[in-house]
């Protein structure tokens, strides 16, 4: 038994990894994602080189921890979205 | 703001009816985490429906192993929200998550598991995880 959301996606509240065709990579919990956007809740946003960390050590680190969110809510548009994956998978 | 108990008692119920302790207050969670000599789960519930969904059936389940913690506490996320926030403070340094399950030996975090490891997964692979690590982090050490 929970609370669920049919419209808005197989990805809604799911925590996904949001990798950009520029430097940012987002973690966070999918809202909601269609052709023109994707909006993620409770969003942790790493750049590459951050920290002395790459996108590839931030993901490996957030696939075993979890993340410390910095934004409430982000959308992010199609245009910048290289690929979206689920952080369990990882 | 607390939910409704028409939404939340349901979902607190799959647990306390196999016998999880409802943690309501921070002096709750200060006396369950003051017994240093045991084994335990804390199951941080919530309304998830994506994780909390397969969280509490795959928990239920993992109760049917051999090897099981002595005690069984929860707290709900959004709900008991003091209680819940004095419980994160026990592992500090683990970015919160709910819902979330953590294994406690002799007052120690021995094993955690995340909300983005219980959304993509099965109940069954809920429970298997939890089996195993009830296996390796609790069963009994042989006398030397």
């Amino acid at each position: 038994m929970g609370t669920f959301h049919q419209d808005k996606g197989e990805l809604h509240g799911i925590t996904v990894v949001v990798d950009t065709v520029g430097a940012e990579i987002y973690v966070g919990r999918c809202d909601e994602l269609n052709e023109e956007r994707i909006v993620l809740h409770d969003v942790d946003v790493h750049r590459q080189g951050d920290n002395g960390r790459s996108k590839e050590e931030y993901v490996e680190r957030a696939a075993r921890f979890g993340i410390w969110k910095q934004f409430e809510q982000l959308a992010i548009p199609a245009e910048a979205i290289a690929s979206v994956r689920r952080l369990g998978d990882l | 703001m607390p939910y409704s108990p028409l939404i939340v008692n349901p979902m607190k119920e799959e647990l306390t009816s196999v016998g999880f302790q409802e943690l309501l207050t921070s002096e709750d969670v200060d006396a369950f985490m003051a017994d240093k000599e045991t084994t335990a789960m804390l199951v941080i519930n919530s309304v998830c429906g994506c994780a909390a969904g397969q969280l509490r059936p795959g928990v239920r389940l993992a109760l049917q192993n051999e090897i099981q913690p002595d005690r069984l506490v929860t707290v709900f996320a959004g709900q008991e929200t003091e209680a819940t926030k004095q419980a994160r403070t026990y592992f500090a340094d683990i970015p919160p998550s709910s819902p979330s399950i953590a294994l406690f030996k002799d007052g120690e975090l021995v094993y955690f598991i995340p909300r983005h490891r219980i959304e993509s997964r099965s109940v069954e692979e809920v429970a298997t995880d939890l089996t195993a690590a009830f296996d390796r982090y609790f069963a009994a050490t042989p006398a030397s």
